[in-house]
Protein backbone atom coordinates (compact mmCIF):
# COMPACT_ATOMS: atom_id res chain seq x y z
CA UNK A 1 0.00 0.00 0.00
CA UNK A 2 1.42 3.51 -1.22
CA UNK A 3 0.46 6.85 1.12
CA UNK A 4 1.04 10.12 0.00
CA UNK A 5 2.02 13.03 2.06
CA UNK A 6 4.08 15.66 1.69
CA UNK A 7 8.28 15.94 2.43
CA UNK A 8 9.46 17.35 5.26
CA UNK A 9 13.11 16.67 5.22
CA UNK A 10 14.72 14.46 2.11
CA UNK A 11 16.13 11.28 1.76
CA UNK A 12 15.18 7.37 1.74
CA UNK A 13 15.16 4.69 4.34
CA UNK A 14 13.47 1.64 4.92
CA UNK A 15 12.61 -0.58 8.54
CA UNK A 16 10.45 -1.62 10.80
CA UNK A 17 7.46 0.78 11.83
CA UNK A 18 7.50 1.57 15.09
CA UNK A 19 4.05 3.30 15.67
CA UNK A 20 2.99 5.68 18.55
CA UNK A 21 -0.59 7.11 19.01
CA UNK A 22 0.78 9.97 21.48
CA UNK A 23 2.55 13.02 20.82
CA UNK A 24 6.42 12.90 21.15
CA UNK A 25 8.56 14.55 23.25
CA UNK A 26 12.38 14.38 22.16
CA UNK A 27 13.91 16.38 25.37
CA UNK A 28 13.05 13.95 28.52
CA UNK A 29 11.02 11.69 26.34
CA UNK A 30 14.02 10.20 24.47
CA UNK A 31 17.16 8.63 25.86
CA UNK A 32 19.64 9.97 23.40
CA UNK A 33 22.75 7.66 24.27
CA UNK A 34 20.42 4.70 23.50
CA UNK A 35 17.22 5.83 21.33
CA UNK A 36 15.04 3.66 24.35
CA UNK A 37 11.46 6.23 24.64
CA UNK A 38 11.72 7.56 28.23
CA UNK A 39 8.24 9.31 28.44
CA UNK A 40 6.23 7.48 30.54
CA UNK A 41 2.88 9.13 29.23
CA UNK A 42 3.89 7.10 25.82
CA UNK A 43 2.25 4.29 24.48
CA UNK A 44 5.59 3.33 23.23
CA UNK A 45 7.76 3.62 26.59
CA UNK A 46 10.77 1.30 26.68
CA UNK A 47 10.99 0.84 23.06
CA UNK A 48 13.84 1.41 20.97
CA UNK A 49 13.64 3.68 17.71
CA UNK A 50 17.12 2.79 16.76
CA UNK A 51 17.03 2.23 12.88
CA UNK A 52 12.87 2.06 12.93
CA UNK A 53 10.75 3.75 10.58
CA UNK A 54 9.38 6.21 13.92
CA UNK A 55 5.49 7.02 13.15
CA UNK A 56 3.48 9.37 15.63
CA UNK A 57 0.87 12.18 15.37
CA UNK A 58 3.37 15.11 15.98
CA UNK A 59 6.06 16.61 18.29
CA UNK A 60 5.49 18.41 21.37
CA UNK A 61 7.32 19.61 24.89
CA UNK A 62 11.31 21.85 24.38
CA UNK A 63 12.37 22.97 21.34
CA UNK A 64 15.67 21.42 22.69
CA UNK A 65 14.09 18.46 21.10
CA UNK A 66 15.60 18.97 17.93
CA UNK A 67 19.00 18.92 19.37
CA UNK A 68 18.02 15.59 20.86
CA UNK A 69 17.38 14.55 17.41
CA UNK A 70 20.99 15.78 16.39
CA UNK A 71 22.55 13.78 19.09
CA UNK A 72 20.45 10.38 18.38
CA UNK A 73 22.03 10.43 14.81
CA UNK A 74 25.46 10.94 15.96
CA UNK A 75 25.36 8.31 18.48
CA UNK A 76 23.87 6.15 15.89
CA UNK A 77 20.80 5.23 17.32
CA UNK A 78 18.11 7.52 15.40
CA UNK A 79 14.96 6.56 13.31
CA UNK A 80 15.61 5.41 10.13
CA UNK A 81 12.94 7.90 8.97
CA UNK A 82 10.04 9.76 11.02
CA UNK A 83 6.67 9.95 9.65
CA UNK A 84 4.08 12.02 11.01
CA UNK A 85 0.44 13.38 11.02
CA UNK A 86 1.32 17.47 11.18
CA UNK A 87 4.46 18.12 11.32
CA UNK A 88 5.65 21.00 13.87
CA UNK A 89 8.86 22.80 14.01
CA UNK A 90 10.79 20.77 16.94
CA UNK A 91 10.59 17.25 14.89
CA UNK A 92 11.09 19.21 11.40
CA UNK A 93 13.71 21.16 12.35
CA UNK A 94 15.75 17.85 13.78
CA UNK A 95 15.22 15.94 11.16
CA UNK A 96 16.78 18.21 8.59
CA UNK A 97 20.03 19.02 10.89
CA UNK A 98 20.00 15.57 11.77
CA UNK A 99 19.46 14.18 7.84
CA UNK A 100 16.58 12.12 8.93
CA UNK A 101 14.04 11.56 6.44
CA UNK A 102 10.83 12.79 6.89
CA UNK A 103 7.66 12.96 5.77
CA UNK A 104 3.94 14.62 7.18
CA UNK A 105 0.65 14.33 5.90
CA UNK A 106 0.34 10.33 6.30
CA UNK A 107 -2.67 8.78 8.33
CA UNK A 108 -0.86 7.00 10.54
CA UNK A 109 -4.11 4.73 11.47
CA UNK A 110 -2.93 2.80 8.20
CA UNK A 111 0.30 1.74 9.30
CA UNK A 112 1.20 -1.08 12.43
CA UNK A 113 3.62 -1.34 14.44
CA UNK A 114 5.90 -4.09 13.11
CA UNK A 115 5.47 -3.63 9.50
CA UNK A 116 8.34 -3.25 7.14
CA UNK A 117 8.06 0.40 5.56
CA UNK A 118 9.74 2.14 2.74
CA UNK A 119 9.93 6.17 3.14
CA UNK A 120 10.88 7.58 -0.15
CA UNK A 121 10.83 11.69 1.85
CA UNK A 122 11.89 13.01 -1.86
CA UNK A 123 8.33 12.09 -3.07
CA UNK A 124 6.82 12.35 -0.02
CA UNK A 125 5.35 8.95 -0.40
CA UNK A 126 5.36 6.12 2.04
CA UNK A 127 4.80 2.50 1.09
CA UNK A 128 4.14 -0.43 3.21
CA UNK A 129 4.91 -3.61 2.27
CA UNK A 130 1.59 -6.13 3.40
CA UNK B 1 6.92 28.14 -1.75
CA UNK B 2 8.37 30.90 -3.90
CA UNK B 3 12.47 30.59 -3.88
CA UNK B 4 14.32 33.15 -5.75
CA UNK B 5 16.67 31.81 -7.99
CA UNK B 6 19.62 32.43 -5.33
CA UNK B 7 17.87 30.97 -2.50
CA UNK B 8 17.21 27.41 -5.14
CA UNK B 9 21.35 26.97 -5.21
CA UNK B 10 21.40 27.53 -2.16
CA UNK B 11 19.06 25.11 -1.29
CA UNK B 12 21.18 23.07 -3.53
CA UNK B 13 24.30 23.12 -1.24
CA UNK B 14 26.12 25.50 -3.53
CA UNK B 15 26.99 27.77 -1.03
CA UNK B 16 28.06 24.95 1.68
CA UNK B 17 26.40 22.71 4.12
CA UNK B 18 25.64 25.24 6.83
CA UNK B 19 23.98 27.53 4.48
CA UNK B 20 22.31 25.34 2.72
CA UNK B 21 21.16 22.95 6.39
CA UNK B 22 19.53 26.25 6.99
CA UNK B 23 17.77 27.33 4.29
CA UNK B 24 16.49 23.68 4.16
CA UNK B 25 14.79 24.59 7.81
CA UNK B 26 13.32 27.33 6.93
CA UNK B 27 11.65 26.12 3.43
CA UNK B 28 10.37 23.12 5.33
CA UNK B 29 9.01 25.81 8.06
CA UNK B 30 7.80 27.74 5.09
CA UNK B 31 6.12 24.91 3.90
CA UNK B 32 4.48 23.28 7.14
CA UNK B 33 2.88 27.27 7.89
CA UNK B 34 1.66 28.39 4.46
CA UNK B 35 4.23 31.05 3.70
CA UNK B 36 4.34 32.17 0.12
CA UNK B 37 7.72 33.25 0.28
CA UNK B 38 10.96 34.63 2.36
CA UNK B 39 11.50 37.59 3.63
CA UNK B 40 14.47 39.67 4.79
CA UNK B 41 15.05 40.05 8.46
CA UNK B 42 16.43 43.12 10.28
CA UNK B 43 17.93 41.07 13.67
CA UNK B 44 17.66 37.60 15.55
CA UNK B 45 17.48 36.91 18.77
CA UNK B 46 18.69 33.07 19.32
CA UNK B 47 17.56 30.72 22.31
CA UNK B 48 19.30 28.02 22.87
CA UNK B 49 22.35 29.42 24.92
CA UNK B 50 21.92 27.86 28.70
CA UNK B 51 24.11 24.30 28.87
CA UNK B 52 21.05 23.07 31.37
CA UNK B 53 18.94 23.81 28.31
CA UNK B 54 20.93 22.32 25.21
CA UNK B 55 23.50 20.14 26.78
CA UNK B 56 25.82 18.27 24.76
CA UNK B 57 23.64 17.62 22.09
CA UNK B 58 23.45 21.25 21.39
CA UNK B 59 27.10 21.58 21.53
CA UNK B 60 27.77 18.88 19.31
CA UNK B 61 25.44 20.26 16.69
CA UNK B 62 26.75 24.02 17.49
CA UNK B 63 30.72 22.76 17.16
CA UNK B 64 29.65 20.79 13.60
CA UNK B 65 27.63 23.87 12.27
CA UNK B 66 30.84 26.28 13.22
CA UNK B 67 32.86 24.08 11.25
CA UNK B 68 31.05 23.49 8.69
CA UNK B 69 31.42 27.77 8.19
CA UNK B 70 28.00 28.58 9.39
CA UNK B 71 27.97 32.62 9.79
CA UNK B 72 25.36 35.15 10.78
CA UNK B 73 24.35 37.10 7.95
CA UNK B 74 22.37 39.96 10.15
CA UNK B 75 22.88 41.76 13.73
CA UNK B 76 21.99 38.58 16.12
CA UNK B 77 22.30 38.82 19.96
CA UNK B 78 21.48 35.53 22.64
CA UNK B 79 19.40 34.83 25.19
CA UNK B 80 20.64 34.16 28.08
CA UNK B 81 23.29 31.87 29.94
CA UNK B 82 23.02 29.41 32.48
CA UNK B 83 25.51 29.33 35.90
CA UNK B 84 26.25 26.61 38.01
CA UNK B 85 29.91 24.60 38.90
CA UNK B 86 32.87 24.60 37.41
CA UNK B 87 32.23 21.80 34.87
CA UNK B 88 28.79 23.62 34.00
CA UNK B 89 30.33 26.65 33.23
CA UNK B 90 33.19 25.29 30.98
CA UNK B 91 30.68 23.67 29.27
CA UNK B 92 29.13 27.19 29.18
CA UNK B 93 32.12 29.18 27.99
CA UNK B 94 32.26 27.15 25.29
CA UNK B 95 28.87 27.46 23.93
CA UNK B 96 29.26 30.93 23.52
CA UNK B 97 32.13 30.86 22.10
CA UNK B 98 30.52 28.96 19.40
CA UNK B 99 28.16 31.32 19.05
CA UNK B 100 30.52 34.01 18.98
CA UNK B 101 32.47 32.06 15.99
CA UNK B 102 29.27 32.74 14.16
CA UNK B 103 29.31 36.28 14.32
CA UNK B 104 26.87 36.45 17.04
CA UNK B 105 27.30 39.37 19.35
CA UNK B 106 26.97 37.15 22.75
CA UNK B 107 25.47 39.92 25.06
CA UNK B 108 23.08 37.45 26.68
CA UNK B 109 19.94 38.64 27.82
CA UNK B 110 16.05 37.77 27.11
CA UNK B 111 15.86 41.62 27.28
CA UNK B 112 17.91 42.53 23.97
CA UNK B 113 15.59 45.54 23.60
CA UNK B 114 17.15 47.53 26.66
CA UNK B 115 20.70 47.33 24.78
CA UNK B 116 22.29 45.56 21.96
CA UNK B 117 18.88 44.89 19.99
CA UNK B 118 15.92 47.49 19.71
CA UNK B 119 13.57 46.80 16.20
CA UNK B 120 11.27 49.32 15.37
CA UNK B 121 8.00 49.57 14.21
CA UNK B 122 7.23 47.01 11.40
CA UNK B 123 10.58 45.58 11.36
CA UNK B 124 10.58 42.05 10.23
CA UNK B 125 13.02 39.99 12.73
CA UNK B 126 13.48 36.14 13.82
CA UNK B 127 13.63 36.00 17.38
CA UNK B 128 12.99 33.37 19.93
CA UNK B 129 12.65 33.83 23.45
CA UNK B 130 9.21 34.03 24.18
CA UNK B 131 9.11 37.35 26.24
CA UNK B 132 11.44 39.01 23.90
CA UNK B 133 9.27 38.01 21.12
CA UNK B 134 5.45 39.40 22.84
CA UNK B 135 7.64 42.51 23.78
CA UNK B 136 8.77 43.13 20.25
CA UNK B 137 5.53 42.19 18.82
CA UNK B 138 3.00 44.10 21.07
CA UNK B 139 5.03 47.37 22.68
CA UNK B 140 7.53 47.77 19.83
CA UNK B 141 5.40 47.13 16.70
CA UNK B 142 8.34 44.91 15.24
CA UNK B 143 7.02 41.54 13.02
CA UNK B 144 8.24 37.91 14.77
CA UNK B 145 6.83 34.75 14.69
CA UNK B 146 7.49 32.50 18.33
CA UNK B 147 10.73 30.88 16.25
CA UNK B 148 12.97 28.05 18.63
CA UNK B 149 16.45 28.11 18.89
CA UNK B 150 17.45 26.52 15.85
CA UNK B 151 15.13 28.54 13.71
CA UNK B 152 15.99 31.39 14.64
CA UNK B 153 19.59 30.66 14.01
CA UNK B 154 18.89 29.44 10.50
CA UNK B 155 17.10 32.98 10.04
CA UNK B 156 20.43 34.59 11.08
CA UNK B 157 22.78 32.44 8.86
CA UNK B 158 20.21 33.07 5.80
CA UNK B 159 19.19 36.64 6.72
CA UNK B 160 15.17 35.83 5.66
CA UNK B 161 12.59 34.28 7.46
CA UNK B 162 9.52 32.33 6.11
CA UNK B 163 5.96 34.81 5.73
CA UNK B 164 3.88 33.42 7.91
CA UNK B 165 1.83 34.06 10.92
CA UNK B 166 2.68 37.65 12.89
CA UNK B 167 4.63 38.83 9.89
CA UNK B 168 1.48 39.26 7.64
CA UNK B 169 -1.10 41.90 8.54
CA UNK B 170 -4.01 39.68 8.92
CA UNK B 171 -2.93 37.60 11.76
CA UNK B 172 -2.10 40.34 13.92
CA UNK B 173 -5.57 41.17 14.73
CA UNK B 174 -7.19 40.56 17.68
CA UNK B 175 -9.15 37.38 18.42
CA UNK B 176 -10.77 38.19 21.93
CA UNK B 177 -11.66 41.31 24.27
CA UNK B 178 -10.29 41.32 27.43
CA UNK B 179 -11.84 43.74 30.07
CA UNK B 180 -10.01 43.79 33.18
CA UNK B 181 -12.08 44.03 35.75
CA UNK B 182 -9.95 43.91 38.50
CA UNK B 183 -7.69 46.26 40.17
CA UNK B 184 -4.02 46.03 38.92
CA UNK B 185 -1.60 48.27 41.04
CA UNK B 186 1.77 47.38 40.96
CA UNK B 187 4.03 44.67 38.87
CA UNK B 188 3.06 41.41 40.90
CA UNK B 189 -0.77 42.03 39.88
CA UNK B 190 0.47 41.92 35.81
CA UNK B 191 2.14 38.72 36.31
CA UNK B 192 -1.11 37.23 38.06
CA UNK B 193 -3.14 38.51 35.39
CA UNK B 194 -0.27 37.59 32.92
CA UNK B 195 0.29 34.06 34.30
CA UNK B 196 -4.19 33.57 34.76
CA UNK B 197 -4.24 34.72 30.52
CA UNK B 198 -1.83 32.31 29.77
CA UNK B 199 -3.17 29.54 30.97
CA UNK B 200 -6.67 30.55 29.76
CA UNK B 201 -6.81 31.91 26.11
CA UNK B 202 -5.61 29.74 23.58
CA UNK B 203 -3.51 30.86 20.27
CA UNK B 204 -5.02 34.00 20.94
CA UNK B 205 -4.28 37.58 20.24
CA UNK B 206 -6.01 39.64 23.18
CA UNK B 207 -6.91 42.97 23.37
CA UNK B 208 -6.72 44.31 26.65
CA UNK B 209 -9.36 47.24 27.47
CA UNK B 210 -9.36 48.42 31.19
CA UNK B 211 -5.51 48.58 31.51
CA UNK B 212 -4.22 51.36 32.16
CA UNK B 213 -0.26 50.70 33.03
CA UNK B 214 1.98 52.94 35.65
CA UNK B 215 5.07 51.60 34.21
CA UNK B 216 6.30 49.76 30.83
CA UNK B 217 8.00 47.14 33.57
CA UNK B 218 4.52 46.23 34.04
CA UNK B 219 3.51 45.31 30.16
CA UNK B 220 6.86 43.67 30.03
CA UNK B 221 6.00 41.16 32.96
CA UNK B 222 2.25 40.94 31.58
CA UNK B 223 3.43 39.42 28.19
CA UNK B 224 5.97 37.58 29.24
CA UNK B 225 3.92 35.49 32.07
CA UNK B 226 1.43 34.70 29.12
CA UNK B 227 4.03 33.73 26.73
CA UNK B 228 5.22 31.32 29.70
CA UNK B 229 1.99 29.55 30.65
CA UNK B 230 0.81 29.79 27.31
CA UNK B 231 1.39 30.09 23.61
CA UNK B 232 0.66 34.23 23.08
CA UNK B 233 2.96 36.01 20.69
CA UNK B 234 0.96 39.17 20.46
CA UNK B 235 -1.27 41.61 22.31
CA UNK B 236 -2.64 44.95 22.11
CA UNK B 237 -3.58 47.69 25.21
CA UNK B 238 -6.62 49.69 23.94
CA UNK B 239 -4.86 53.59 23.95
CA UNK B 240 -1.09 52.01 24.82
CA UNK B 241 0.19 49.80 22.18
CA UNK B 242 0.89 50.86 18.74
CA UNK B 243 -1.18 48.56 16.73
CA UNK B 244 -4.90 48.83 19.15
CA UNK B 245 -6.14 51.26 16.42
CA UNK B 246 -6.06 48.74 13.86
CA UNK B 247 -6.42 45.73 15.70
CA UNK B 248 -10.44 45.29 15.71
CA UNK B 249 -11.98 44.68 13.03
CA UNK B 250 -14.64 41.83 13.83
CA UNK B 251 -17.04 41.71 16.39
CA UNK B 252 -15.08 39.90 19.42
CA UNK B 253 -15.69 37.39 22.19
CA UNK B 254 -15.23 39.21 25.04
CA UNK B 255 -14.12 37.82 28.39
CA UNK B 256 -14.15 39.46 31.41
CA UNK B 257 -11.46 39.11 34.45
CA UNK B 258 -12.33 39.92 37.50
CA UNK B 259 -10.35 40.15 41.38
CA UNK B 260 -11.61 36.52 42.12
CA UNK B 261 -10.22 35.34 38.68
CA UNK B 262 -6.79 35.90 39.85
CA UNK B 263 -7.20 34.53 43.43
CA UNK B 264 -6.35 31.09 42.24
CA UNK B 265 -2.73 32.16 40.91
CA UNK B 266 -2.18 34.09 44.10
CA UNK B 267 -3.37 30.94 46.61
CA UNK B 268 -0.71 28.94 44.42
CA UNK B 269 2.55 30.92 45.41
CA UNK B 270 1.44 31.97 48.85
CA UNK B 271 4.46 29.95 50.48
CA UNK B 272 5.40 30.93 53.88
CA UNK B 273 8.48 32.49 54.29
CA UNK B 274 10.28 30.03 56.30
CA UNK B 275 10.29 28.26 53.35
CA UNK B 276 11.91 30.36 50.91
CA UNK B 277 15.82 31.08 50.58
CA UNK B 278 16.47 33.37 48.14
CA UNK B 279 14.29 36.50 46.45
CA UNK B 280 14.83 36.49 42.65
CA UNK B 281 13.64 39.52 40.47
CA UNK B 282 14.87 40.07 36.83
CA UNK B 283 12.81 37.34 35.26
CA UNK B 284 12.49 38.87 32.25
CA UNK B 285 16.06 41.29 32.83
CA UNK B 286 15.45 44.00 34.93
CA UNK B 287 15.58 47.37 33.85
CA UNK B 288 17.46 50.10 34.89
CA UNK B 289 14.00 51.14 36.49
CA UNK B 290 13.38 47.98 38.43
CA UNK B 291 16.82 48.13 39.80
CA UNK B 292 16.67 51.73 41.09
CA UNK B 293 13.44 50.94 42.87
CA UNK B 294 15.26 47.61 44.64
CA UNK B 295 18.30 49.89 45.68
CA UNK B 296 15.56 52.37 46.88
CA UNK B 297 13.72 49.59 49.40
CA UNK B 298 16.52 48.04 50.28
CA UNK B 299 17.59 51.24 52.02
CA UNK B 300 14.29 51.85 53.37
CA UNK B 301 14.40 48.41 55.39
CA UNK B 302 18.02 49.57 56.82
CA UNK B 303 18.58 45.92 58.11
CA UNK B 304 20.01 43.61 55.27
CA UNK B 305 17.66 40.62 54.58
CA UNK B 306 18.80 37.32 55.74
CA UNK B 307 18.38 35.70 52.20
CA UNK B 308 20.15 36.77 49.37
CA UNK B 309 17.99 39.19 46.84
CA UNK B 310 19.41 38.06 43.47
CA UNK B 311 18.55 40.45 40.51
CA UNK B 312 19.50 39.15 37.41
CA UNK B 313 20.20 41.54 34.40
CA UNK B 314 21.55 42.35 31.27
CA UNK B 315 25.14 43.36 30.86
CA UNK B 316 23.69 46.97 30.07
CA UNK B 317 21.38 47.29 32.72
CA UNK B 318 24.21 46.04 35.23
CA UNK B 319 26.96 48.56 33.67
CA UNK B 320 24.03 51.25 34.51
CA UNK B 321 23.50 50.21 37.98
CA UNK B 322 27.53 50.31 38.55
CA UNK B 323 27.37 53.77 37.31
CA UNK B 324 24.81 54.89 39.03
CA UNK B 325 25.74 53.63 42.16
CA UNK B 326 22.90 50.92 42.87
CA UNK B 327 24.89 47.95 42.69
CA UNK B 328 27.29 49.12 45.63
CA UNK B 329 23.77 49.65 47.75
CA UNK B 330 22.60 46.74 46.84
CA UNK B 331 25.85 44.76 47.53
CA UNK B 332 25.88 45.92 50.87
CA UNK B 333 22.24 44.63 51.33
CA UNK B 334 22.88 40.73 51.12
CA UNK B 335 22.42 41.56 46.96
CA UNK B 336 23.73 40.79 43.80
CA UNK B 337 23.31 41.62 40.15
CA UNK B 338 23.70 38.52 37.70
CA UNK B 339 24.54 40.14 34.75
CA UNK B 340 23.99 38.20 31.23
CA UNK B 341 22.38 35.14 32.95
CA UNK B 342 19.24 33.57 34.13
CA UNK B 343 17.99 31.20 37.27
CA UNK B 344 15.29 29.34 35.19
CA UNK B 345 18.23 27.80 32.40
CA UNK B 346 20.05 27.11 35.71
CA UNK B 347 20.36 24.06 37.59
CA UNK B 348 18.97 26.42 40.46
CA UNK B 349 16.79 23.27 42.50
CA UNK B 350 20.45 22.05 43.33
CA UNK B 351 20.76 25.21 45.64
CA UNK B 352 17.43 26.19 46.24
CA UNK B 353 13.99 25.15 47.82
CA UNK B 354 12.16 27.94 47.78
CA UNK B 355 12.24 30.85 45.80
CA UNK B 356 10.65 34.29 46.20
CA UNK B 357 9.66 36.05 42.82
CA UNK B 358 7.27 39.16 41.60
CA UNK B 359 7.70 37.47 38.16
CA UNK B 360 4.58 35.33 37.13
CA UNK B 361 6.97 33.84 34.48
CA UNK B 362 9.74 32.54 37.08
CA UNK B 363 7.30 31.56 39.49
CA UNK B 364 5.97 29.08 36.35
CA UNK B 365 9.11 27.76 35.53
CA UNK B 366 10.72 27.59 39.56
CA UNK B 367 7.11 25.74 40.32
CA UNK B 368 7.98 23.13 37.31
CA UNK B 369 11.42 22.29 38.42
CA UNK B 370 9.64 21.33 42.04
CA UNK B 371 10.79 24.28 43.98
CA UNK B 372 8.47 26.33 46.71
CA UNK B 373 7.59 30.19 45.26
CA UNK B 374 6.35 32.72 46.79
CA UNK B 375 4.94 35.13 44.24
CA UNK B 376 4.50 39.24 45.61
CA UNK B 377 4.84 42.55 44.83
CA UNK B 378 9.00 43.87 45.04
CA UNK B 379 7.75 46.16 47.42
CA UNK B 380 6.44 43.76 49.75
CA UNK B 381 9.53 41.05 48.77
CA UNK B 382 12.24 43.95 49.84
CA UNK B 383 10.58 45.52 52.73
CA UNK B 384 9.03 42.26 54.88
CA UNK B 385 11.97 39.66 53.89
CA UNK B 386 13.14 38.02 56.99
Amino acid sequence: MKLKGRKISGGKARGIALVSQKPLSFLGGVDPKTGVIKDTESDIKGESIKGKVLIFPRGKGSTVGSYVIYQLKKNGVAPAAIVVEEAETIVATGAIIAGIPMVDKIDISKIKTGQLVEVDADKGEVYIEE
Amino acid sequence: MYLTKEEELILAGEYGYALQKAMEILVALGEIYGADRLIPIKSAQVAGVSYKNIGDAGIEFLRDFVNSGAKVSVYTTLNPAGIGDEFFMEKQREILELYKAMGIEITSTCTPYYGANLPKFGDHIAWSESSAVIFANSILGARTNREGGPSSLAAAIVGKTPNYGLHLEENRKATVIVEVEAKLKDFADYSFLGYYLGKNLKNDVPYFKNLKPEKLDYLKELGASMAATGSIALYHVDGETPEYKYAIEDKLEKIQVEEKDLEEVKEKFKIDWSEIDAIVIGCPHASIQEVKEIAKLLKIREKPPKIPVLITASRVVKALADTLGYTEVIERYNGKIIADACLIVSPVENWHRGIATNSGKASFYFSSFGLKVRLEDTEKLILEAP
